[in-house]
């Protein structure tokens, strides 16, 4: 069992520069989607095999869910990764950010047999940067930094205040 | 249990380092430092906005630097005035020969089967397709040999959603020489098999209605002369149906031709690639495997064959006539016509010096006549330039069509690619400085997006070829057939000459009959400019 009065200086500053990187990935993913007019999932989508892929095909073939879907994408990319980088309802968005890049990931798996058109960034067997960064994203949520470091720090500390003055009463 | 854990686990977590750090620090200075800490995420925030601003400004930078180095930084995009919708008196069409292809120009004009209406809602393809401007057309008249296509023909010419029930009668003519005789029918579609072109064009001319005719326009050399005097002859209007002009990328590659960013062009290679049995003509079973409708008892047969050799009933000949010499030229009269309009559309070549062609049938071994495998090229010495044509039926690896220019080539399908040659000079400063990337497209035109897109994505560059038969104006997608015949309608009533009209079709159709001439008589065919023949 960890000791929790045990975390370093060095332990904390890890983990806080673990959330920035991530929240700063996150960001601009989501903001380079904004920038570019030409951007789709669709491209994305087509590519999909194992699990997801039906429901990959499903999307493509509704261009109006489509719109909704590239939609989501870019807003909830850009949310979670300001959420990220701010420690604003930290664990939601990093909860919510693992889902969906394990999305992602489930729905282009670089499995044995899996073949893609789109170039893969590295080589990948199995296991890929995507779904690293959905596991390291899962982990920080189960380490919030957010509370000390970040705008948590006010709806912790009012939460907190709300107590006392109820136990005060 | 492990719940309570973790959430002490947090909370410890969460309030060490003011017990570590703050604990000699007044409570006033703790709860000031706590609040900082909150604010972590602002300097980070604001190094993402730092680097971004960067990144767009270098982006905007590069983007207009290569836009200047090719010249295009002054590219005009003209609006265009479609969906603007005006009064009309409604022009009556008749349609000649209601097959496959009809039917799409009748989606085009507005009048779709109500099973097809079902099928669009299903796949959510209706709406764009409702979104059309309204033609203010009627069709009024539906000639066909095959009683089965006409019944068809007069359920969608009564069904426009568009503007509601058809103000008119709908009525079958079961001789195109019936339709033409009528007069309250002001313009006819030609889209019978091709050994009818001609002739029916001719008739319909003399008859004075105005005629939009499927590609290709003639079989022989004389029918052509005989289309051409007539129309120049007569005041109707005459388009050939080749929709691949109404397309928006197109505009744009003829704004980048005319402003010579591809400097002088030698050689134009222009293909098809195809690989199925339906690709290569074989069309007289359905996707079940099951032979399609029609036999003697509602086919006029003779009337089929109109000046044909005859020969008896064949339902292989009725649905797959492209595969025989006497009906059509295969693969020159309905897949390099297209070709051939694209390039002469853009850079108005005309009729070639000479043509050889050479090819065989070399992989669908059927009953066929037409080769599945053809390769024409088309001398301009006048121009300094070629065009090749090489059509391939049993392989559909994409070789797109492209323009070589000495400074950059371009590949145009339903994107624009243009990547810069290496050893051009107009960008030989360009090339040195870095600026120019030779290895891959440096620009592309994506009409869905409605700009011009410098410094393609990795992934634009795979999904660049991908296309559609659709056009972007304004954010809205429009079929292209739809727009042609928007253009011929609004030529018959603004009294103009439309884009594939009579000069440029002849110009076609003499082109495309020296490569076929060639391919039969295996030798190279020259045309006579001074005689205006084929020798």
């Amino acid at each position: 069992m960890i000791n929790e009065n045990n975390y370093s200086k060095s332990q904390l500053t890890l983990l806080l520069v673990l959330r920035f990187v991530i929240g700063w990935h996150i960001l601009y993913e989501g903001i380079s989607k904004i920038l570019n007019p030409q951007w789709t999932s669709a491209n994305f989508l087509q590519e999909s095999q194992g699990i997801l892929s039906g429901l990959s095909g499903w999307i493509i073939s509704n261009p109006n869910i489509l719109v909704i879907v590239d939609f989501m994408n870019i807003w909830g990319l850009v949310t979670i990764g300001l959420g990220l980088i701010f420690g604003f309802l930290f664990k939601p968005a990093a909860i919510i950010g693992s889902f969906l890049v394990f999305i992602y990931y489930l729905s282009v798996p670089p499995m044995v047999g899996y073949e893609y058109t789109l170039p893969s960034d590295g080589s990948n067997l199995v296991v890929n940067r995507t779904l690293i960064e959905a596991v390291v994203l899962f982990g920080l949520a189960l380490f919030p930094t957010s509370k000390i470091f970040g705008l948590d720090f006010f709806i912790y500390s009012r939460d907190k205040r709300k107590l006392q003055y109820g136990k005060n009463k | 249990m492990e719940k309570t854990n973790n959430n002490s686990k947090e909370e410890n977590l969460n309030e060490q380092s003011s017990l570590s750090d703050d604990i000699k620090k007044t409570p006033k200075d703790v709860s000031r430092r706590n609040v900082l800490k909150a604010f972590a995420g602002i300097p980070v925030a604001g190094l993402f906005g730092f680097e971004l601003l960067k990144k767009i400004n270098y982006d905007k930078d590069k983007r207009q630097r290569i836009l200047q180095e090719l010249g295009l930084d002054k590219m005009e995009f003209s609006i265009p005035d479609y969906g603007r919708e005006r009064k009309q008196d409604i022009i009556r069409v008749g349609i000649i020969g209601f097959g496959q292809r009809a039917e799409q120009l009748s989606a085009g004009l507005g009048f779709m089967h109500p099973e097809e209406v079902k099928k669009r809602e299903n796949n959510n393809t209706l709406k764009s397709w409702l979104e059309q401007e309204n033609l203010h057309v009627a069709i009024t008249g539906i000639c066909d040999v095959f009683d089965l296509h006409a019944e068809r023909g007069l359920t969608i010419a009564n069904n426009n959603i568009l503007s509601g029930a058809s103000p008119f009668p709908v009525k079958r003519y079961h001789t195109y020489q019936e339709m033409l005789a009528d007069k309250d029918i002001n313009a006819v579609i030609i889209a019978t098999p091709d050994h009818h072109h001609a002739r029916i064009a001719i008739d319909a001319t003399k008859a004075g209605k105005h005629v939009y005719l499927e590609k290709s326009i003639a079989h022989t050399e004389e029918e052509l002369n005989e289309l051409y005097r007539a129309v120049k002859d007569s005041h109707i209007t005459f388009q050939l149906g080749h929709q691949i002009t109404q397309s928006t990328v197109f505009k744009q590659a003829k704004e980048i031709i005319d402003k010579n960013v591809l400097g002088k062009i030698t050689l134009i290679e222009t293909t098809t690639n195809r690989n199925t049995a339906d690709g290569a003509w074989i069309r007289h079973l359905d996707s079940k495997g099951n032979l399609k409708p029609g036999d003697e008892n509602n086919i006029d047969w003779k009337q089929w064959l109109g000046h044909t050799p005859h020969v008896p009933f064949s339902i292989d000949r009725f649905y797959n006539w492209t595969k025989w010499f006497a009906y059509d030229t295969g693969m020159i009269g309905q897949l390099f016509t297209h070709e051939f309009d694209a390039v002469n559309q853009l850079l108005r070549i005309g009729i070639p010096k000479s043509v050889s062609s050479s090819g065989g049938i070399y992989y669908w071994k059927d009953n066929r006549e037409i080769p599945d495998s053809l390769h024409c090229i088309f001398e301009y010495p006048d121009r300094d330039l070629t065009l090749m044509y090489s059509g391939n039926l049993a392989s559909s690896r994409n070789r797109g069509r492209v323009f070589m220019g000495h400074d950059a080539s371009m590949e145009l399908g339903q994107n624009i690619k243009i990547t810069v040659d290496w050893n051009s000079t107009q960008y030989k400063k360009g090339i040195a400085s870095g600026l120019i990337d030779t290895n891959s497209p440096i620009l592309s035109f994506n009409p869905n997006a409605g700009e011009i897109d410098a410094v393609t994505s990795a992934s634009e560059k795979y999904y660049a070829d991908r296309g559609l038969t659709n056009t972007v104006i304004s954010g809205q997608q429009i079929d292209v057939t739809h727009l042609h015949l928007r253009e011929w309608l609004n030529c018959i009533r603004e009294n103009k000459m439309p884009s594939a009209n009579i000069e440029v079709a002849y110009e076609e159709g003499i082109t495309c009959l020296m490569a076929h001439r060639s391919y039969l008589e295996k030798r190279q065919i020259f045309w006579d400019d001074e005689n205006k023949r084929i020798i």
